[in-house]
């Protein structure tokens, strides 16, 4: 009862009936590694999953550095650099909240408030990049056509290089309108936004453009690299597909697997809205320690425990980032 | 117990810092070169830069684990139970799921055709 009742706060480090604590760690803080671990098994599950698919999948398993290749303000090809920067800025977010819990340890009041406030922004600097990542693999960046058996298949140039859509297809006069509940069949609608070129539109613009090629999802293992077909095989695949991809979403993606969007977005986004109530948590501890509570309380105890919980957010996106965009 | 030392330490947290930072900094330079030689090794099941990749990573969760998350100044026993129990439950579903994760590969590879007809 008296973790949930508010009762004299003097005797808060300790457990109920008595002056006991097992394994010398205080209540909160115990039940805060509780949280943690089976916070850490779901985690581990989910990548789990993710490694379990990626094997069952492993011949033709997108490769992360050619999707994740975007850097603010620059155009090209860069892979790693931007997630590399977030990861950083994670890790600094985590020595700026250890460093609070240090000054909290010497009750310095003033440098505990200015660790926080540094921690807060750390996590929404994350929070604002993690976005950013998500709406360029939303958008896209080459585009390519889907075929019937659900396979995507990509344009590259003589170099292997991927190439846009934009950068060889033409387009022609046909229209297709956007299909939404009140404009056409009500019980109708497109899977996503429209993609920018018709199917027939890139197959006649690959055909009359003899340095474009065709580059199917399987990976030869000897070079690990993703198969470019010959002109003519190419043919035998477009004749198959039936629609172009641009961007991503739960249901196709033009990176190939849609179980490799699916993943990203939940697992990412799970971590992401862990940092996010870790943001609002540590907000709400940062007025606390303004209001002088922890130091009326004469511990700055509360500090650690969601110091802990913040250090796990970053324990996972060192996984989540091996996971996704090393390996 | 770190709360009832009352030593600051700060040197201690940077350094922490330098290291996890020069750790990812190697491992998005080998991301980005993907050595052949190591790239394109086997080596237990996976390329040999992808155990780099692996070994890099624990080492970061050590430093976390240990120094960001005090572990290190807990008692020997609630580190222990905290550790122990979670490697051993991860290790365990990850070496299940990835026997089985190739076992379905291995069983639904001849039947997925990369050949078309006109």
């Amino acid at each position: 009862m008296e973790s949930t009742v508010a009762t004299d706060n003097s005797n808060q480090e300790v457990w109920s009936g008595g002056g006991k604590k097992p394994f010398a760690a205080s209540y909160g803080k115990m039940m805060m590694w509780f949280f943690i671990m089976s916070d850490a098994l779901t985690f581990s599950g989910f990548l789990v999953a993710y490694g379990l698919m990626r094997f069952k999948f492993l011949e033709s398993w997108p490769i992360a550095d050619e999707v994740f290749t975007h850097v603010p303000f620059i155009h090209g090809h860069f892979p790693m650099y931007y997630v590399a920067f977030m990861t950083f800025i994670l890790i600094f977010s985590s020595v700026t909240m250890v460093l609070a819990v240090d000054a909290g340890h010497q009750m310095k009041k003033a440098k505990v408030t200015i660790y926080m406030l540094l921690t807060i922004i750390g996590g929404l600097i994350f929070l604002g990049s993690q976005a950013w990542e998500w709406k360029n693999f939303i958008n896209g960046t080459y585009g390519a056509v889907v075929l019937q058996d659900g396979k995507i298949a990509q344009f590259v140039d003589n170099e292997g290089h991927q190439i846009a859509l934009s950068d060889f297809v033409s387009k022609a006069n046909s229209e297709r309108v956007q299909h939404t509940r009140s404009n056409g069949l009500w019980y109708v609608k497109d899977a996503g936004e429209l993609p920018p070129y018709t199917l027939n539109e890139v197959v006649t613009s690959f055909n009359a453009n003899p340095d474009v090629h065709l580059r199917t999802e399987k990976i030869d293992f000897d070079v690990k690299q993703k198969t470019v077909l010959s002109k003519a095989e190419a043919n035998t695949y477009l004749s198959k597909a039936t629609d172009v991809v641009m961007g991503a979403n739960l249901k196709v993606n033009e990176y190939g697997k849609t179980l490799f969007a699916d993943f990203f977005f939940f697992i990412t986004g799970f971590h992401g809205f862990h940092v996010f109530s870790g943001i609002l948590i540590n907000v709400i501890i940062f007025f606390n320690v303004i209001l002088g509570t922890y130091e009326k309380r004469g511990s700055y105890e509360m500090v650690e425990k969601v110091g802990l919980y913040w250090h796990f957010v970053d324990l996972v996106w060192v996984f989540v980032f091996t996971f996704f965009y090393l390996v | 117990m770190a709360h009832e030392s009352h030593e600051s330490h700060t040197g201690l947290i940077w350094k922490v810092f330098g290291l996890l930072s020069v750790i990812t900094i190697i491992e998005v330079i080998f991301g980005i070169i993907k050595p052949d030689s190591l790239h394109l090794t086997q080596f237990l099941g996976t390329s040999l830069l992808n155990w780099l990749f692996l070994i890099l990573t624990l080492v970061k969760a050590y430093y976390i684990a240990w120094y960001f998350m005090h572990l290190k100044h807990e008692k020997t026993s609630l580190r222990r139970a905290i550790v122990w129990t979670c490697v051993f439950l991860i290790c365990y579903l990850t070496t299940l799921m990835l026997i089985e994760g190739g076992y379905i590969q291995d069983m639904l590879a001849p039947y997925i055709s990369w050949t078309y007809n006109k």
